[in-house]
């Protein structure tokens, strides 16, 4: 097992518009990328889980050319709105980080491999 | 058009960010159809857009201006800004156009100026709401009357259309108010004869200018349009754009990375090639533009009250132990004592943040019992008045300090304040009011021009 913190490149937050938090995970290779994609943990049932909103209201996207899952939900509060705690929604993305991937450890240390060029 | 092409350049991600100086010559030199930059963001909360104020600040925005002014009347070619100011209404683009007449003053610079305007009557807005022609995005209600005249601001997110006839119409300078972020470049690619699919994606890859690039820096990023690819490349030789540096621009502060909604149509990248080019440059190819029924996007501000604050920290394991209760034992303690004041509860809110506890992710924290030997308190207080904010500040201070609870060691004061005064006025709050898009009668009429020589 490893942890998305273990093996992603970013796991990240970030406002999409006022209403919209969108969330970024991101490997540095492929292969990293088809290794987690083919145990199939990331997916909209883990977002709607780690942040108790309903599965069908998750915009969830597997984004090859970046190696990355893209995952957008509905803000908590919207942003700056009263009792809002972060207005760019920068730092939401922490429940993703223990996220666990059945996942040899010797992955983890694969060689950067250099995209000449990528096609969805 | 020489050879079939257009170049643009995008200066920074936004207006007042800053740029190398030396990016921006390196891209006059490359010979560009234009200079654009991008001047706002709706990241930084709806207080801007409420307040009329901008976000970056004047000397900042006055520096870029001045050089993409100067570089773009050099070489014959239109400096464009989109969404001036911040949040693109009135008074922010009204702040630019001051800015840029001072800039033109100095250097003895003449040229055409269109500004273009974003703010909305609220009288065209309630004819179209009567007309069925305002529909709600996402999981807003359907708009109503009240919400347009509670608004103190509202603005159109411009397409690109309204730059275009700004550029027919001979404007050397582009000032517009709020607009979809690839708007001043869709719409001079197009301008140029370039095709919608290859316009709107150079847009969006130079929106953020060197988020498309590596390492991400505020610097100049060039975009060449061709009938069939756009190719992007940093204009400072220590960044590179790969492949994978463009792919993840796409991903940037949108809900999808596939499929970008604009007006009057969706573009999708999801049959993108992306390749390197140089060993700084890539070449993208395969976008597509699906045209959509006609639609501007509305953002509006409301004022919801007055806002004030105090700060203060806990160290005492004793009650940190039993903070829920403590704080509960607060809010009712407060709510005594601010109904002796004779106000209402329904005159004021308070807020507790809890740092140390759950005070960033508040309900979505996973953690349910954080352990940490100190805890941050920020209490808020949002009232009908900036008065009554204070007065429940002042309260609620008060009450966090002296307040008992059993086992209590620190009997001459519960928490750390570190400040005096410790509470703090933050005047009036605003919310984002629409989440709503009006089907205009055309892509012009909401954003008049107005022409001007300066």
């Amino acid at each position: 097992m490893a942890k998305l913190k273990d093996i992603a490149k970013a796991c990240k937050s970030k406002n999409a518009g006022p209403f919209e938090l969108t969330l970024d995970i991101m490997f540095e290779t492929a292969e990293t990328f088809e290794k987690v994609r083919s145990t199939g943990i990331i997916c909209p049932e883990l977002i709607a889980r780690l942040y108790h909103v309903p599965v069908t209201s998750v915009v969830f996207t597997e984004y090859a050319p970046a190696f990355a899952y893209k995952a957008t939900i509905e803000r908590r509060i919207p942003s700056g709105a009263i009792g809002d705690t972060d207005v760019y929604g920068a730092q939401q993305h922490a429940p993703l980080l223990d996220v666990e991937i059945p996942f040899e450890s010797e992955l983890d240390a694969s060689p950067v491999d250099s995209h000449d060029e990528i096609t969805l | 058009m020489k050879n079939g092409v257009v170049r643009m350049i995008s200066a920074s991600g936004i207006l007042g960010y800053g740029f190398p100086e030396s990016s921006l010559k390196a891209g006059l030199e490359r010979k560009p159809h234009m200079i654009g930059v991008d001047g706002g963001s709706s990241d930084p909360g709806p207080y801007y857009l409420g307040s009329g104020k901008t976000f970056t600040n004047r000397l900042a925005i006055k520096r870029d201006m001045s050089l993409l002014l100067r570089g773009a009347m050099a070489n014959k070619i239109p400096m464009m800004i989109g969404t001036c100011g911040g949040a693109g209404g009135e008074p922010h683009l009204q702040a630019c156009a001051e800015i840029l007449h001072e800039i033109a003053r100095e250097h003895g610079l003449h040229f055409k100026l269109a500004l273009i305007h974003a703010e909305q009557k609220k009288s065209w807005l309630k004819d179209k709401l009567r007309a069925g022609r305002i529909k709600p995005l996402g999981a807003a209600a359907p708009l109503t009357e009240s919400v347009i005249d509670r608004s103190e601001r509202i603005v159109g997110m411009m397409g690109p259309e309204p730059h275009r006839a700004a550029l027919e119409a001979g404007a050397q300078v582009i000032l517009a108010g709020r607009g979809t972020d690839p708007a001043p470049w869709a719409a001079l690619a197009m301008h140029h004869g370039m095709p919608p699919a290859q316009s709107w994606f150079a847009g969006k890859m130079l929106e953020c200018a060197c988020n498309a690039a590596l390492p991400k820096k505020h610097d100049c990023l060039m975009a060449t349009v061709a009938p069939d690819y756009v190719e992007t490349e940093p204009l400072n030789p220590e960044l590179r754009c790969t492949p994978l540096s463009v792919a993840v621009q796409a991903l940037h502060e949108n809900a999808s990375p596939i499929i970008h909604k604009e007006p009057g149509g969706v573009l999708d990248t999801s049959a993108c090639t992306i390749a390197a080019h140089t060993e700084r440059s890539v070449r993208v190819s395969g976008m597509q533009w699906h045209p959509q029924p006609y639609t501007i996007k509305l953002e509006g501000a409301e004022k919801v009250g007055y806002s004030a604050i105090t700060f203060a920290g806990t160290r005492d394991p004793g009650l940190i132990g039993q903070l829920e209760t403590f704080m509960q034992s607060i809010r009712e303690s407060v709510a005594t004592k601010v109904a002796a004041l004779q106000v209402s509860p329904e005159e004021y809110q308070l807020v507790l943040r809890l740092y140390g506890q759950n005070g960033v992710m508040g309900d979505w924290e996973p953690i349910e019992n954080p352990t940490s030997h100190e805890i941050g308190i920020l209490a808020e207080a949002v009232a009908k008045t900036q008065d009554i904010a204070n007065a429940v500040i002042s309260v609620t201070r008060v009450t966090l300090l002296h307040t008992d609870f059993p086992g209590r060691m620190c009997k001459e004061g519960n928490m750390a304040f570190p400040f005096s005064p410790s509470d703090i006025e933050r005047g009036a709050l605003y919310e984002f009011s629409l989440r709503h898009v009006v089907e205009p009668e055309d892509p012009l009429v909401m954003f008049p021009i107005e022409y001007e020589s300066v």
